[in-house]
C-alpha cells in the first residue's frame, strides 16, 4: 500500500506542471492560435524563477516568500515573453509553426547565454524549494488523506485551483463563449463586435503565463536546479500532446496529464521495483514518449480542433 | 520566378541576416565588450586562414544535409521537426557499420557501406512519424520531437553496450581515419582541418534535391501535396504516400547529414546531448528559402557562424551567442512580411536603376 501511496503522490507532482502547460496551450488554441512554442516559454519560466528565487534566497529573505515572488516572477516573464510569439503569430501573421520553432529556439539559447553570463556555468541552483508537507486533519482520512493530502506540495493546489478558475472561464463566461468563438469561427465572432485581434493575444499571453507557471513549478518541486543544457526535456511538446490527446476538453486534459504524470513516475522511479532492475535505463527513459505515440496514434484520427486553429485572422 | 520576386527573396534573407548581426552585437555590448571587434572576430575567426576556411566547410557540410532536409518536407507542409534525431540514429548506425566491419573490407566500399547504412536508418527513423502522419493524421511536428528523444535514449543505450570507450564514458569509441569520411591527403592539406568527403556528399545532394524538386513528378507531386492538400487529392495524387515519400528522403538527408557529422566530423559519438545541427537545419532552408541553391549559401553563412564561437569564447562572451542569433534570423525570416515590404521597394528601385547603369 505505500508503494502506490507513492507513486501516486510522485505522479500528482509531475501531472501539475503538465497540466498547467497544457492548460495555457488549451487556451491559446481555443483562441484560434496554434502553439508549439509551450517548451520555450517553459523554459522561460524556469530560468526566471530560478534566478529570482536564486537571488533572493542568498539576500535572506523567507524561502516561502522567494519561493511565491519566484513563481509571480515565471508568470510574468513567461506573459512578456509570449508577447514576441503574439506579434508574430497574430500580427504580423506569419506562420504560426515556424514562429513557435524561432521562439523556442529563441528562449533555450538565450537562457543558456544568460545563465553562463550569470553564473559562469550553464545552471542556476537553487538552495531549497517546495517542502513537501501534510494539510492538517484532511490528511487522516483513509485512503483520500494518504492520496491527495499527504506529503503534497502547495503549489499542486494552487495549480488545481487555477485550472478549476480558467474551467469555469471558459464555459460559464460570456468571455470564455467569445475566446472559444475565435477559435471555431472569429468572422462571426467580430462581426459581434469583439476584438479577435485582441482575444488571440489574450490566447497567447495565457499560454505565456501558465508556461511560465508550469517551468516554475518545475523547477521548485522536483528538479530543484535550472540546467540550460537539459532544458525541459521535450515537457513542453508532451503538453500539448496532452491537449491533444485530450481533445481541446480542460477535463480531458486533466486526465491525460496525470496518465503522462504516471509514465513519467515509471520513467523515474521504475528501476526502485524488484524485478525490473535487470531492465536498461533507456527503456525507462524513452517509455513516457513512446507512451505519448502511441496515445496520439489513438487520438488523432479525428480531430477535435479547433476550426479556425493555426489560420491568420 | 520574376527577377524582381527573386531579387526580393534575396534582399528579405540579407535583411534577416542583418538583424540576427544587430542582436547579437547588441548582447555583445550588454556582456560589457566591444561589438564591432566581436563582428570582426566572427567573420576573422573563421575566414582568417586555410585552415579556419577549411573548418568552416567542415562545419558547413552537416548544415548543408539537415538545411536540405528540412526543406524538402516543408515543400510538401511538413515539419520535420526530428532531424536531429534522424542524424543520431543514422549515425549510430554508421558507427556500428564502421566499427565491425573487418578491416580486411576495401576502403571504398566501407565508406560506401556506412553512407547507405546512414541513410537508410535515418529514412526508416523518419517514415515512422510519416506513416503516423498519412495513416492516423498524428501531428509531425509532435511525433518527430518524440521520435527526437526515443532516439537519444536509444544512443544512450547502444554506445556504451556496442561501442564502448573504456576511457570516456559518455563517448564512443573513436573510429580509425581510414574507416571515416576524412582522408589522410585532406588532413594533411588542411592542417588535420574538420574537411571531409562528406562535402562531396552534401554538393551532390543539393543537385540532386534541386533535381527531383524541379524536374521530377515525385517533386511536382509533393509541391502539389504542400501547395493545397485537398487540390492535390482531387487530381489524383495519392497524398499518404506522397507524404511518407517525402519524410523517407527528408530522413534519408538527414542521416546523411548523422554519418557526415559522427563518420568524419567528428570521429564518435557523446551521448546525452542532441546534435544542434538538426535545428539550425530549419535556420538554413528558411534562410535559403528553401531553395537547395540557396540553402548551399545560407549554410556556408551559418558554418561561419559556429565557427566563430570559438574565437567569441576566446573574447569572453559565452559561444551560446551564435545560437542566439541564429534564433533571432529564424524569427525574422518567419516575420519576414515585415520586412518583404521594404524588400520589393528595394528590387523595384533596383531594377529601376538599372537603365542607368548600362
Amino acid at each position: 500500500m505505500e508503494i502506490i501511496y507513492s507513486i501516486f503522490q510522485n505522479s500528482v507532482t509531475y501531472t501539475m506542471p503538465l497540466l498547467m502547460a497544457a492548460l495555457g496551450c488549451l487556451i491559446c488554441e481555443r483562441s484560434g492560435v496554434t502553439n508549439l512554442c509551450i517548451e520555450g516559454l517553459m523554459l522561460i519560466g524556469c530560468f526566471v524563477s530560478a534566478l529570482t528565487v536564486m537571488l533572493l534566497q542568498e539576500s535572506g529573505i523567507s524561502f516561502t516568500l522567494s519561493v511565491v515572488l519566484g513563481i509571480l516572477a515565471a508568470m510574468s516573464g513567461g506573459v512578456i515573453f509570449s508577447l514576441l510569439y503574439a506579434f508574430a503569430a497574430v500580427n504580423l501573421k506569419a506562420d504560426q509553426i515556424i514562429s513557435g520553432i524561432a521562439v523556442n529556439m529563441l528562449a533555450s539559447s538565450l537562457t543558456v547565454f544568460m545563465a553562463k553570463v550569470i553564473t559562469g556555468a550553464g545552471n542556476i541552483h537553487i538552495t531549497r524549494g517546495i517542502i513537501r508537507t501534510d494539510v492538517p486533519l484532511l490528511s487522516e482520512i483513509p485512503v483520500i488523506g494518504p492520496l491527495l493530502f499527504s506529503n503534497v506540495y502547495w503549489s499542486t493546489y494552487l495549480c488545481l485551483i487555477l485550472w478549476g478558475m480558467m474551467f469555469f472561464l471558459l464555459y460559464r463566461t460570456s468571455f470564455g463563449l467569445r475566446l472559444r468563438g475565435c477559435g471555431e469561427h472569429p468572422s462571426a465572432v467580430a462581426s459581434a463586435g469583439i476584438n479577435v485581434i485582441k482575444m488571440r493575444y489574450l490566447g497567447v499571453m495565457a499560454s505565456g503565463l501558465f508556461s511560465g507557471l508550469a517551468g516554475a513549478c518545475v523547477l521548485v518541486t522536483y528538479a530543484g536546479d535550472f540546467n540550460a543544457v537539459a532544458g525541459m526535456n521535450g515537457l513542453g511538446f508532451l503538453a500539448i500532446a496532452a491537449m491533444i490527446f485530450g481533445h481541446w476538453n480542460p477535463l480531458g486534459i486533466l486526465g491525460t496529464s496525470f496518465f503522462f504524470g504516471i509514465c513519467m513516475t515509471v520513467s523515474n522511479m521504475g528501476r526502485v521495483f524488484p524485478g525490473l532492475q535487470d531492465i536498461p535505463t533507456a527503456v525507462f527513459g524513452a517509455f513516457p514518449y513512446i507512451a505519448t505515440l502511441i496515445a496520439l496514434v489513438f487520438s488523432s484520427r479525428k480531430s477535435s480542433a479547433p476550426k479556425a486553429c493555426g489560420r491568420p485572422f | 520566378m520574376g527577377e524582381s520576386k527573386k531579387l526580393s527573396v534575396i534582399i528579405t534573407s540579407l535583411m534577416a541576416v542583418t538583424a540576427g548581426l544587430a542582436a547579437g552585437m547588441i548582447f555583445i555590448a550588454c556582456v560589457g565588450k566591444n561589438p564591432f571587434v566581436g563582428l570582426y572576430e566572427i567573420f576573422f575567426g573563421a575566414l582568417a586562414t586555410g585552415r579556419r576556411i577549411a573548418c568552416t566547410l567542415g562545419c558547413a557540410t552537416q548544415l548543408i544535409l539537415t538545411g536540405l532536409s528540412f526543406a524538402f518536407a516543408f515543400r510538401c507542409g511538413l515539419f520535420n521537426i526530428g532531424i536531429a534525431g534522424q542524424m543520431i540514429m543514422g549515425g549510430l548506425a554508421a558507427s556500428l557499420a564502421a566499427a565491425y566491419l573487418p578491416d580486411s573490407v576495401p576502403r571504398i566500399i566501407t565508406i560506401l557501406i556506412i553512407v547507405v547504412t546512414a541513410a537508410a536508418t535515418g529514412g526508416l527513423w523518419s517514415i515512422v512519424a510519416g506513416f503516423l502522419k498519412a495513416r492516423y493524421n498524428v501531428h509531425e511536428v509532435v511525433s518527430t520531437i518524440m521520435m527526437n528523444w526515443v532516439a537519444y535514449w536509444i544512443v544512450y543505450d547502444a554506445v556504451p553496450r556496442f561501442i564502448c570507450n573504456p576511457s570516456v564514458l559518455i563517448r564512443s569509441a573513436s573510429l580509425p581515419v581510414e574507416k571515416t569520411l576524412s582522408a589522410e591527403w585532406i588532413r594533411e592539406l588542411t592542417l588535420y582541418s574538420t574537411l571531409n568527403y562528406g562535402l562531396i556528399i552534401a554538393l551532390i545532394m543539393v543537385f540532386a534535391v534541386k533535381f527531383i524538386l524541379d524536374r521530377s513528378t515525385l517533386g511536382f507531386r509533393l509541391k502539389a501535396v504542400g501547395a493545397n492538400r485537398s487540390c492535390a487529392e482531387y487530381a489524383g495524387i495519392n497524398v499518404s504516400s506522397t507524404i511518407i515519400t517525402t519524410m523517407f528522403i527528408s530522413g534519408v538527408l538527414a542521416g546523411l547529414a548523422g554519418v557526415t557529422m559522427y563518420c568524419g566530423y567528428t570521429d564518435s559519438i557523446v551521448i546525452g546531448i542532441m546534435p544542434s545541427e538538426g535545428f539550425n537545419g530549419i535556420a538554413v532552408a528558411l534562410l535559403g528559402n528553401c531553395n537547395p541553391v540557396g540553402i548551399l549559401f545560407s549554410a556556408l553563412f551559418f558554418g561561419i557562424l559556429r565557427m566563430a564561437s570559438g574565437s567569441l569564447a576566446v573574447m569572453g562572451i559565452p559561444q551560446d551567442l551564435v545560437d542566439t542569433v541564429i534564433a533571432v534570423i529564424i524569427y525574422s525570416s518567419a516575420v519576414s512580411v515585415l520586412f518583404a515590404g521594404y524588400g520589393k521597394r528595394i528590387s523595384a528601385f533596383i531594377i529601376g536603376r538599372k537603365h542607368l547603369w548600362k
